[in-house]
């Protein structure tokens, strides 16, 4: 009886996912059979899903792994400046988060409301003078500048902290009857036990970094250091002569994290998801 | 002193210390700074005392008027748009009404423009919305029988633009968030609704949206922070800081344009400032409204 009357319903949405779905997707087939279009024509007409098969050709991907500049170098140092950030950003993260989740000391409050209060103030309000900070200590231009103001991460440690909240208090303890350190104790016993924690927190981490725009578009200055968004971004100019490759270029970025996505779904919703507030 | 290093009284500091360390360095001292600098008139070379003079100018600045009002309309707009929406998808993909594949697809294309980085979102949006009657939208229209229209020139289309780049990043991150907090509410709750015969609607309004409300909550408050802090959507869709009668322009636009673009860096630190204090005092009346803090402090 309810399951016939639903049928309309059931059909209805099915029918609405299946539309959204391809509404959500028609930007990525537009860039998609954009790359086999010719870069400058495309900047003028614009992108559109129809495709010319008499125009389209190769010419954008062979340019692009034959003879596209610096496009690969910016390739390599967003691949690397992303994993060297997670690593670093997971370890130094947990570290501190323990502090905060295993031992009742002075300051723990105030200084917890500090990690509160930093998730709440935009970065950007704070970008001037963390940059004129950053050129006081000689460090523009370094990745060092790039990632260092964002090692102990606010929202990393809250995120780990609650999650450290519900280990139990015993394994510490029994740890120390055996004679561990306390820096032991994290390394050797905690670490292993927030593994599932990582796993969010290393994509979340991830994403964020391997698109991270406006403060490496500040701090770095030379070319040959660009990340992939910065360097793209210097071919969207007005007055730019190698839209080919900012076409086919951008088509390709998104193909490494889209095969990650795909091989790791559940991890990234996780991820993305972690911050909110479970009821 | 290794001894001391290893007890247990000084390990939590040792442990909490790169905190300390990057809030001291990276977050204090560039607080404190922006603050004295925007009391500061600075030149290279040369720093002067202006006490309030920067935001005198600022609140008679024309410019400035138009980007705090380019954020605000650009947050009202994400708000109606990427909350309500958002809830809705998340309750039809969790009532299994629907083809559980087709679903399953819904949700892992959702989440897709989520994994784009802005510079390429942008990209892609500013082509798509392009002049030209061959370009994506102009077509769209153009079977409504509408003519092509200069989309990024004019302020009304331009904001449909950047919100639709908006929609298209944020729906699907949003709505997971709501499945997420869907999922954490007890199916008994509806169990007994329905043994009460409470009908879809007064589940939804008496059981769904009160559970809900942390992530409501949650939602409000980061969409309030990231529309009033929004640079790189209008950046990247604008091709630059500089559009069309500043229709594109915001507060961080503005804050680049006067840092950076023009080196006044005592202006453009009391832009930050003002916009440090706007997001602030907006979350927590946000927060005093919908009970949040009263909650904290009743656990």
């Amino acid at each position: 009886m309810r399951r016939s009357k639903s049928l309309p319903a059931r059909i209805f949405l099915t029918v609405l996912f299946v539309l959204l779905s391809i509404v959500i997707l028609i930007p990525i087939w537009a860039i998609f059979i954009g790359s086999f279009q010719d870069g400058s024509m495309l900047i003028r007409n614009g992108l559109n899903l129809s495709i010319d098969f008499s125009q389209a050709s190769l010419d954008n991907f062979i340019m692009l792994f034959t003879n596209s500049g610096n496009y690969f170098r910016w390739f390599f140092n967003s691949m690397v400046l992303t994993v060297v950030q997670v690593v670093l950003t997971l370890l130094i993260s947990s570290f501190v988060s323990y502090g905060f989740a295993a031992y009742d000391f002075k300051f723990k409050t105030p200084l917890f409301i500090c990690v509160l209060l930093i998730m709440s103030v935009p970065f950007e309000m704070l970008m001037l003078p963390l940059y004129v900070q950053i050129n006081d200590m000689s460090l523009s231009n370094t990745y060092t500048a790039v990632i260092l103001p964002f090692l102990a991460h606010a929202s990393t440690i809250f995120f780990f902290r609650q999650y450290l909240t519900g280990i139990p208090r015993e394994i510490i303890e029994a740890g120390r009857i055996d004679g561990a350190t306390e820096y032991g104790i994290f390394f050797k016993l905690i670490m292993p036990i927030m593994k599932p924690s990582f796993a969010a927190m290393a994509i979340l981490n991830g994403m964020n970094s391997w698109n991270n725009f406006l403060w490496p578009l500040l701090v770095l200055r030379s070319s040959s250091k660009y990340t992939l968004p910065i360097g793209l971004n210097t071919l969207v100019t007005p007055y730019g002569n190698n839209y080919d490759l900012l076409i086919v270029g951008s088509f390709f970025s998104i193909v490494p994290i889209l095969v990650l996505y795909l091989c790791f779904q559940k991890y990234f919703v996780d991820g993305m998801t972690a911050g909110a507030v479970k009821g | 002193m290794k001894k001391l290093l290893y007890s247990r009284k000084l390990a939590p500091y040792v442990f909490v210390l790169p905190f300390i360390l990057t809030f001291l360095v990276f977050w204090m001292v560039p607080i404190i700074k922006s603050v004295i600098m925007s009391t500061q008139d600075i030149l290279p070379g040369q720093t002067e005392f202006v006490a309030l003079d920067n935001y005198t100018r600022l609140f008679g600045d024309r410019i400035f008027k138009i980007a705090v009002a380019n954020s605000f309309k650009y947050m009202v707009g994400t708000l109606i748009l990427l909350i309500p929406i958002p809830m809705l998808l998340a309750c039809l993909i969790n009532s299994k009404l629907a083809n559980s594949k087709v679903a399953a697809i819904f949700k892992s294309a959702m989440f897709v423009p989520a994994l784009t980085s802005v510079v390429v979102a942008g990209t892609i949006f500013r082509l798509i919305f392009g002049e030209m009657d061959t370009a994506l939208m102009n077509q769209v229209i153009g079977l409504f029988g509408l003519e092509p229209i200069k989309w990024l020139k004019e302020s009304t289309t331009g904001y449909i633009a950047l919100l639709a780049l908006a929609c298209w990043r944020w729906m699907g991150v949003n709505t997971m968030y709501f499945i997420a907090g869907l999922q954490s509410i007890p199916a008994d709750y509806y169990e007994a609704a329905t043994v009460d015969g409470a009908n879809t609607l007064q589940k939804f309004r008496y059981i769904t949206v009160p559970q809900l409300k942390p992530t409501i909550v949650y939602v409000l408050t980061i969409s309030i922070y990231g529309g009033l802090a929004m640079f790189n959507e209008s950046y990247m869709l604008y091709q630059g800081n500089n559009s069309p009668n500043n229709i594109g322009l915001t507060i961080v636009g503005y804050l680049y344009r006067q840092g950076i673009e023009k080196n006044d860096m005592g202006y453009a630190s009391a832009v930050g400032v003002v916009l440090l204090v706007l997001v602030l005092v907006i979350n927590i009346i946000q927060l005093v409204a919908t009970g949040t803090f009263k909650k904290e402090g009743g656990r």
